[in-house]
C-alpha cells in the first residue's frame, strides 16, 4: 500500500477513540490497517459518516486508494470457495507477509468421456492433506476447450461447474468462451485467455460478463498493452501470464519475466503491470520423457514460482508426488512470519485417558504439536500430552537452542499437576530429545523412557514398551 | 441516520465535472429516501455498475440520469434536470443495460505501452570462497569449486552475471548412518566402505564434492579416536580427486578434536571443517582451518544474528581470510520449518548483498534433513482422512529436490544431498536457471489444446 505508517492513516480517521471497532484508539486501528488486519471500512463512524456527506466520502474514497495493496487483488468464483488472489505488498515474505496463497487450479477437458471426467472432478474435490491442525485442499479447475465446439465445451463447463468449485476457463476461441461464459458467468469465472490475437473479443466479454479475465503475452510491452487497453476500457480484474515456458532457456526466460513484472510493480511502483501472475506449471508435459519425468517436473516449475510470486497455477497431474510438496510449500510460502506458530503449552487428554495410561511431552511449535496429536488421537491412543513452551520451535532445534530443558520440564509437570492424574511416574520423550534423559530424570525424579524419533511410530513403540518392564 | 435524497443525489452528480465524478464511487449502502419510503439502491444496482465499472463518463452519466429520471417517473416525483437540459445532451438513450454494453465504443488498438523493468543494484558482494587445491596449489585435487561472487539475488542474472552455480556435495559416512529406504538403496552395495562411496557418488552419481561425515568418533556410538578416524579422510582423498568436506558426530566435546586432526592430515587439500558452533570449541576448529589453510563451515540454529556474531569472532579473533568462511544457517525440511530457513537465509543473503560485512558469505544447505519429513519415507499417511500419499519411493525425491529449490532461490551455494535423483534434478534447475540449458520447447501454449 501507498502509506506506510500509521500515522498517514490516522489524519483520516475520526479520531474519536470511540472503540467500536474493537481496538482503543484509533492509533490502534491505524496501526492494523497497516499490517493489513483491518481495512478502512472495519470503522464504522468513518462509514457511516461517509453515507452521510459527500465529502467525507471522498475521504474514505483516498483512503482505500491509500490503502489498497500494491498488487490488485482478482476474486475467482463466488461464495465461500471463492479464490482471492494477488493483493500483495511485499518482494520478500520477511519486509511484512505474503498474503493469498497461489490458487491452484487442475485441468479437465472437455473431449474426455463423462466417467474420466467424473473421476478426476473428484478426486480434485475430495482431496485432502492433514497439516498443522488442518486439511490442506484444492481450489478448483481449469476447464480446457479440447474439442473446439461451443455446445460441448458449454455442457462440460456446466457439468463441472456442479461441483461447486471456482473455475478458469480455458479456450482461445471466442465463441467457445461466450457459450461457457452464458452458462457460468454467475460463477465468476476467471477467462484464459486474451492473446494479441483475440483480445478484442475477450475485452467485450470481460466488460460484458463482468468476470476477471487472463492476458496472455511473452513479450512485455504488448502483456502490458493488453493491460493498460483493458483498464482503460473499464476492466478492473485482470490476471497477466507471461507465458510459462517449461524448458531451458525458456524456462529462464520466464523466471525472468515473472521476477522483472513483480518488480516492476512494487519496487517500480508501475502500476499497470500490478495484477496477479498466472503460471502454467502443466506446460511440463509438453517436455519429452516420461511420466515421473514430467510430473517431476511440474512440481518444480510450480515450487520455483510458488516461492517466486506466481498467484495462480493451472496443474495436470493429481498425483502425490507433484500435489503434496506443492501444496505443503504453499502452505510454508504464506505462512505469516509476523506470528509464530504454536499453541498453548499445558496438559491435553488425548482419548479420553485414565491414570495407568502414558505421559508423553511435545514442543508448543504448532506444527510439532499438531503431528504428535494428531498421530496419537488418529492411532486410537489414550495417553496425557504435556505440551512445553519452547517459544514455538522444534524438538531437534529447542534441545540444542536452550529451550527444551529439564528444568523447564520439571516446572510444566508442576503446573498441570499431572502427578495427581496418573498413578506412575514414566514420561515418554521424543527420540530427537534422547539426550535430556538423564538430566530430566535427575530434576523430576521421573524415570525417563526415550520414545521413537517419528511420533508416527508412537503406536509400534507403545506395543514394545507400556507398560514399562520394570 | 440521514440517507441521501433523490434531489441531493442529482445535486450530486450535476455538482462534480467528470474527473470528480468517476472518484465518487457509489456502494451499495447507499439509500435513496424517496418520499418517506425508502428504495434499497441495490434496486438501482444497474447503476452503480455502470458508473464504476466504465470509462467513459459522460455517456454514463447521462444514461444514469435517463435511468433515475425513468425511475423517479414511476414513482411520481418531479426531477430537476428536465430544467437542466445541458447536462443531459444528445445521448443514446440506454433502456436497458445489457445493450448498452454492446453499443460500447470499445479500443479497435491496443494503447501501446512500453514496460520498463526496474533496475535493482546492490553496493556489494557475496564473498569467493575456493574449495579444494590442485597441484599448482600444493594439493592432489584434480579441479577446484568456487563458492559465492553473486551481485544479485541467486540467478538473478538480468540484474549481474551469476559467476558461480551452486556446487552439490554428497553425503558420505564413516558408519552405517540411519538411512531411508529410498536412498539407502542406492549406497546398499558402499555402506562399509567409505573410499568405494566416494567414488559412487562421484563417478556414477555426478557429486561436484564429497562430505565425510565422521559420525563413527561420537562417544555414544563407537567413539573412534580421531586419530583413528582421519584414516578414512586419508582413504578418501585417495579415492576421489574431488574437493573434501569433513563432519563430526556433532558431539561438543568430541568434535573440535576430530576435526583438527582431519584438517591436519588434509593439510594442503583445502577441504572444509564442517562446522564451528558457537556452542562448541569454535576457536579451536577455526584455528586448525586457518593453520592447514582450509575453510570453516560457520554453522547457528536459525539465527541471523548468532550467524553474525559466530562470523564475526571467526573474523576477529581467530583471524580467518574472508575467503575462508562458509555459512549453514539451518536447513530445516519442506514442510518442517523450510518456512524459517528459507526466510532466515534470503535476510542474510540480502544484508550481505546490501554491505553487511559479517554477512556476505556464500551458504551451504543441509538439504538432506528433508528426509525428516515423514512425507519423504513415511509408506503412508497416518492420517485416516487423507487422501493416500502415493508410492514413496517418487514422494522422497521430489521432497529433497524441492526443499534445496527453495533454498537456492534464497541464495545457497551449496548442498549436501543424498538421493542421486534429486541430485540430477536440482543439478539441472540450477543449469536451467544459469542458463546452461539451451533447448527449449517450440509452443509452450499448445498445453491449451492438447488432448490428454
Ligand atoms: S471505530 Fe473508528 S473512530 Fe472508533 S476507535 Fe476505531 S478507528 Fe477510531
Amino acid at each position: 500500500m501507498k502509506v506506510k505508517s500509521p500515522l498517514e492513516v490516522y489524519n483520516y480517521l475520526p479520531r474519536t477513540n470511540c472503540g467500536e471497532c474493537g481496538f482503543d484508539t484509533c492509533m490502534s486501528f491505524a496501526a492494523h490497517i497497516i499490517d493489513r488486519s483491518v481495512t478502512p471500512l472495519d470503522c464504522k463512524p468513518l462509514v457511516e459518516e461517509a453515507k452521510k456527506d459527500p465529502k467525507a466520502k471522498k475521504k474514505l474514497e483516498e483512503l482505500l486508494e491509500l490503502t489498497a495493496p500494491e498488487i490488485a487483488e482478482v476474486v475467482i468464483g463466488v461464495g465461500d470457495n471463492a479464490v482471492k488472489i494477488g493483493g500483495e505488498e511485499v518482494l520478500h515474505r520477511h519486509e511484512l507477509t505474503f498474503f493469498n496463497p497461489t490458487g491452484f487450479f487442475y485441468d479437465v477437458w472437455d473431449t474426455m468421456d463423462d466417467k474420466a471426467l467424473e473421476e478426476r472432478c473428484e478426486r480434485v474435490v475430495s482431496y485432502k492433506k492433514f497439516y498443522v491442525g488442518n486439511f490442506l485442499t484444492l481450489d478448483g479447475f481449469a476447464v480446457r476447450c479440447t474439442s473446439g465446439d461451443p455446445k460441448r465445451y458449454r455442457e462440460v463447463v456446466k457439468k463441472v461447474a456442479s461441483y461447486g468449485k471456482p473455475m478458469i476457463l480455458v479456450a482461445l476461441d471466442p465463441e467457445c468462451m461466450k457459450a461457457a461464459l452464458e452458462e457460468v458467468a454467475d460463477q465468476r469465472p476467471l477467462m484464459y485467455a486474451a492473446t494479441e490475437g483475440n483480445w478484442k473479443e475477450f475485452l467485450k466479454m470481460a466488460l460484458e460478463y463482468k468476470v476477471p479475465v487472463t492476458l496472455r503475452a511473452k513479450d512485455l510491452d504488448v502483456l502490458k498493452s493488453m493491460a493498460v487497453t483493458f483498464k482503460q476500457a473499464g476492466v478492473k480484474d485482470i490476471v497477466l501470464d507471461p507465458v510459462t515456458e517449461p524448458l531451458g532457456e525458456g524456462l529462464k526466460g520466464t523466471f525472468e519475466r515473472v521476477i522483472q513484472l513483480r518488480r516492476t510493480a512494487i519496487a517500480g511502483q508501475d502500476k499497470d503491470v500490478a495484477y496477479p501472475i498466472m503460471i502454467t506449471p502443466i506446460a511440463a508435459w509438453l517436455i519429452e520423457g516420461d511420466e515421473v519425468t514430467k510430473s517431476y517436473w511440474e512440481a518444480v516449475i510450480a515450487s520455483m514460482f510458488i516461492v517466486k510470486y506466481g498467484d495462480v497455477m493451472i496443474f495436470r497431474s493429481l498425483d502425490q508426488h507433484v500435489v503434496m510438496p506443492t501444496i505443503t510449500l504453499r502452505f510454508n510460502i504464506y505462512t505469516d512470519p509476523r506470528t509464530p506458530v504454536q499453541v498453548e503449552p499445558g496438559l491435553r487428554a488425548i482419548n479420553d485417558p485414565g491414570p495407568d495410561d502414558p505421559v508423553f511431552i511435545t514442543t508448543n511449535f504448532a506444527l510439532t504439536y499438531y503431528t504428535v496429536e494428531s498421530d496419537l488421537t488418529s492411532g486410537g491412543i489414550k495417553g496425557w500430552l504435556l505440551v512445553l513452551n519452547t517459544e514455538g520451535l522444534g524438538v531437534e532445534v529447542s534441545v540444542a537452542g536452550g529451550q527444551f530443558t529439564a528444568s523447564k520440564v520439571k516446572e510444566l509437570i508442576e503446573e498441570t499437576k499431572i502427578e495427581e492424574k496418573v498413578n506412575h511416574r514414566y514420561l515418554v520423550i521424543p527420540g530427537l530429545a534422547a539426550r535430556l534423559q538423564g538430566a530430566i530424570e535427575d530434576e523430576t525424579g521421573w524415570k525417563v523412557l526415550v520414545g521413537p524419533m517419528d511420533s508416527g511410530r508412537i503406536k509400534g513403540w507403545l506395543e514394545k514398551n507400556w507398560p514399562p518392564k520394570e | 441516520m440521514k440517507k441521501f435524497t433523490l434531489e441531493e443525489f442529482l445535486e450530486l452528480l450535476k455538482k462534480y465535472n467528470v474527473e470528480e465524478i468517476e472518484g465518487v464511487k457509489i456502494e451499495g449502502d447507499l439509500e435513496i429516501e424517496l418520499e418517506g419510503s425508502s428504495v434499497d439502491l441495490s434496486a438501482i444496482a444497474p447503476l452503480y455498475s455502470m458508473l464504476s465499472e466504465f470509462g467513459n463518463f459522460l455517456y454514463h452519466a447521462n444514461m444514469a440520469l435517463g435511468y433515475l429520471q425513468r425511475l423517479s417517473a414511476a414513482l411520481g416525483i418531479p426531477t430537476p434536470f428536465a430544467a437542466q437540459p445541458q447536462l443531459a445532451p444528445a445521448a443514446p438513450a440506454a433502456p436497458e443495460a445489457a445493450p448498452a454494453v454492446e453499443e460500447l465504443k470499445l479500443p479497435t488498438e491496443l494503447v501501446k505501452a512500453k514496460f520498463e523493468p526496474y533496475k535493482e543494484e546492490y553496493p556489494s558482494k557475496i564473498e569467493e570462497v575456493v574449495l579444494g587445491a590442485t597441484k599448482a596449489d600444493g594439493g592432489s585435487r584434480d579441479y577446484t569449486i568456487t563458492l559465492g561472487g553473486e551481485r544479485s539475488l541467486a540467478f538473478y542474472t538480468f540484474d549481474a552475471p551469476q559467476p558461480h552455480l551452486p556446487a552439490i556435495a554428497i553425503d558420505v559416512f564413516d558408519r552405517k548412518p540411519m538411512l531411508a529406504k529410498a536412498v539407502r538403496v542406492h549406497y546398499e552395495d558402499v555402506l562399509d566402505n567409505p573410499a568405494e562411496w566416494a567414488r559412487k557418488c562421484v563417478k556414477k552419481f555426478g557429486a561436484d564434492l564429497v562430505t565425510l561425515h565422521l559420525i563413527s568418533t561420537d562417544p555414544l556410538l563407537d567413539d573412534t579416536p580421531a586419530s583413528e578416524a582421519v584414516k578414512v579422510l586419508e582413504d578418501v582423498l585417495q579415492a576421489v580427486k574431488c574437493p573434501i568436506i569433513v563432519g563430526g558426530s556433532g558431539n561438543k566435546e568430541k568434535d573440535p578434536e576430530v576435526l583438527e586432526k582431519a584438517a591436519e592430515v588434509a593439510e594442503g587439500e583445502r577441504i572444509m571443517l564442517a562446522s564451528a558452533t558457537l556452542d562448541m570449541d569454535w576457536e579451536r576448529i577455526a584455528n586448525a582451518a586457518k593453520k592447514y589453510g582450509h575453510v570453516v563451515l560457520s554453522w547457528t540454529q536459525m539465527d541471523i544474528n548468532n550467524q553474525k556474531t559466530l562470523n564475526r569472532y571467526l573474523l576477529k579473533r581467530v583471524g580467518m581470510p574472508r575467503d575462508s568462511i562458509v555459512m549453514d544457517p539451518t536447513t530445516a525440511a519442506l514442510g518442517y520449518g523450510l518456512d524459517y530457513a528459507f526466510t532466515n537465509m534470503e535476510r542474510i543473503r540480502i544484508s550481505g548483498l546490501k554491505g553487511d560485512t559479517d554477512l556476505n558469505f556464500p551458504m551451504s544447505s543441509g538439504t538432506t534433513n528433508a528426509w525428516g519429513a515423514r512425507e519423504a519415507w513415511m509408506i503412508d499417511s497416518p492420517i485416516e482422512e487423507d487422501t493416500p500419499w502415493g508410492p514413496r519411493e517418487l514422494r522422497g525425491p521430489i521432497w529433497e529436490i524441492i526443499t534445496g529449490l527453495t533454498l537456492s532461490l534464497a541464495g545457497v551455494d551449496l548442498f549436501m544431498m543424498m538421493h542421486p535423483v534429486a541430485v540430477a534434478v536440482l543439478k539441472e534447475v540450477f543449469n536451467t536457471l544459469g542458463g546452461n540449458v539451451k533447448e527449449s520447447v517450440a509452443d509452450p501454449g499448445e498445453w491449451i489444446f492438447m488432448e490428454v
